[in-house]
């Protein structure tokens, strides 16, 4: 089994020089794009690989990138940044691609620069990933002293500059045009769209922004090409995939698999199973605002469209485990908390409706719940569901709570009936 | 009054970027990795320097969860509060760290040593529970360990 974006990466040490990760091919993929191809051509291998954003989203990176205008006449400079704010809670993949071999997302970064023809480029990281921040920061510097960065990229005449940006905490900062008004010293509120970013991003100018696994694939598919790269895959998806677990398993942690291994396999090949006296209930499959998959759905392959089929989405892949001794109602309680804390205020259902559910749950936690809240929970899923709202931060929210009132509704009700927490683990908002 | 230094590396910043605004954001890291937090002196100051008004610039300062506009203690502990850590009993650690610092969530200790906040998902969900003081991340932590932790911060 083939694992190209991790194959330099060794728990507890230090990553790869930019000596040390040329010595094992590194920056070939930039040598030979800048000297072998057209940006058209890298434009079109992108798309040919059916490389799709790793970011949650899932869209076609080649497509996204050539909806950026190309030619003399193109508004300069353009833009290329690489999204590395991971907030989403139960998502660490990006970490360790950021820790573990920061050289591979600069070249990856390279490759797409050349390839949208950027001139400016922004890693922006998180403000947690403090180690992250270290070694980015050196692999900028190794990257400028080579050659791979600055004027005339190793003779081309492509100029390409390297900043990092490291943001002050805010979730609402990995949505693609709120990470481009932070960028801009502005509030991380959303921008209305069209215009899309890749005809007037940041700064008004061309912007392409991609995820940092995404942009880690680049140089593998270059090198490589585009059979390889689908036969890396067991599924419709090309490609491997970081899959992380986290929650009551016996060995938590992030693998780089082929797309399309199933929850089951996660979970108990990789994961070890469930913890001694704790039974596996439910699992947000992506992240946060996936929507929740039960046992009937553990041979799911976890690839885009099986994950969207039983009625959730990928997303980032990284997993959350429910058990049977964790309150649904609290743990969805959590999850409201965090997305009311981290609506950015701009758009109205998001900003009162999201904190009115969190509410709701902590009653219904606390057994002050009425029959009627349910109700009024699922009215929320709906008005605050996609089309409603400003941006998918709501939306988002609204997947675990829908999914959660669909599988665990009998617990919901018995919080109700019975007037207190069946698990007595009522989850305490912090402020 | 904002030193000469500090001047100097928000026009160093200010140099990267088209417009003096856009720097505002790295100014006002620059200000609170000195001096801890962002008073409404500085943040005038600052304000002065990328041309934005203070409200303005406030109204930025505001939205981020840590651009301190608040005084806070020599140690800032950021305890993750997210779903996996939830899980996982982070609130074991919160209980501890309520009652043997004395303060609740946002408070600073009275000697000044420690300020406590809540944090959204540190990203670390497979070592879960976790914090952060400064730059130093724990993992996969136990109550048992704080004491020793805390003792590392003077």
């Amino acid at each position: 089994m083939e694992t190209p974006l991790t194959q330099h990466i060794v728990a507890g040490r230090k990553p790869l020089s930019l000596k040390e990760y040329e010595q094992v091919g590194g920056y070939q993929s930039v040598r030979k794009v800048l000297k072998e191809m057209t940006p058209t051509e890298v434009q079109n291998l992108v798309k040919d690989s059916n490389l799709k954003g790793r970011g949650g989203a899932g869209f076609g990176t080649g497509l996204k990138w050539s909806f950026v205008p190309m030619g003399p006449d193109a508004a300069m400079p353009k833009y290329l940044v690489a999204n590395a704010d991971e907030m989403e809670p139960g998502t660490f993949k990006d970490r360790l691609l950021l820790e573990g071999n920061p050289h591979q997302l600069l070249e990856g970064m390279i490759v797409a620069a050349y390839a949208i023809q950027a001139n400016i480029s922004y890693v922006f990281l998180r403000w947690a990933y403090k180690l992250a921040a270290q070694e980015i920061t050196k692999a900028i510097q190794e990257a400028y002293d080579a050659g791979y960065l600055g004027k005339d990229i190793l003779g081309s005449g492509y100029n390409l500059e390297m900043y990092l940006h490291t943001g002050v905490g805010r979730y609402m900062c990995g949505e693609e045009t709120a990470l481009l008004n932070a960028l801009e010293g502005k509030r991380a509120h959303p921008r209305a769209k069209p215009p899309f970013p890749q005809v007037s991003g940041l700064f008004g100018k061309p912007t392409i922004v991609n995820n940092v696994e995404t942009l880690c694939n680049l140089p593998h598919i270059v090198n490589n090409g585009v059979e390889w790269y689908k036969g890396l895959s067991k599924s419709a998806d090309t490609g491997t995939k970081l899959y992380g677990v986290s929650g009551r398993v016996k060995t938590p942690g992030c693998w780089e698999l082929p797309i399309g291994v199933t929850i089951r396999e996660l979970l108990e090949d990789y994961a070890g199973g469930m913890q001694d006296g704790y039974l596996f209930k439910g699992v947000l499959p992506g992240g946060a605002s996936t929507d929740f998959l039960v046992e009937q759905h553990l041979d799911t392959p976890m690839d885009y469209a099986s994950i969207q089929a039983a009625g959730s989405r990928l997303g980032t892949g990284t997993m959350i485990i429910l058990d049977d001794q964790t309150c649904p109602v609290g743990f969805v309680h959590n999850l409201q908390h965090f997305f009311a804390q981290e609506s950015c205020g701009f758009c109205t259902p998001c900003r009162e409706g999201l904190p009115w559910v969190e509410r709701l749950l902590l009653a219904i936690d606390q057994g002050r719940g009425h029959p009627e809240d349910i109700q009024a929970l699922e009215f929320h899923t709906k008005y605050l569901g996609p089309g409603n709202t400003f941006c998918a931060l709501a939306p988002g929210a609204m997947e675990p709570l829908q999914s959660a009132l669909k599988y665990f509704r009998e617990d919901f009700e018995r919080h109700i009936y019975e007037h207190h927490c069946p698990w007595s683990k009522v989850w305490q908002p912090s402020i | 009054m904002l030193t000469a230094e500090e001047i100097l590396q928000i026009e160093h910043e200010i140099s990267l970027v088209p417009k003096r605004k856009a720097a505002c954001i790295e100014a006002l890291k620059i200000v609170q990795h000195n001096r801890g937090w962002i008073s409404d002196e500085s943040l005038k100051d600052v304000a002065g320097i990328v041309d934005m008004s203070p409200a303005e610039l406030d109204s930025v300062a505001t939205f981020y969860n840590l651009i301190f506009r608040r005084p806070v203690g020599r140690h800032v502990i950021l305890l993750c509060d997210s779903i996996s850590c939830w899980v996982m009993g982070y609130e074991e650690i919160r209980d501890y760290l309520f009652t043997n610092l004395g303060i609740q969530y946002g408070q600073t200790t009275e000697d000044g040593r420690f300020t406590l906040l809540p944090n959204a998902c540190l990203g670390t969900c497979d070592c879960a529970p976790a914090l952060m003081i400064g730059n130093d991340l724990y993992r996969n932590l136990t109550v048992d360990q704080l004491d020793e932790i805390l003792s590392k911060y003077s």
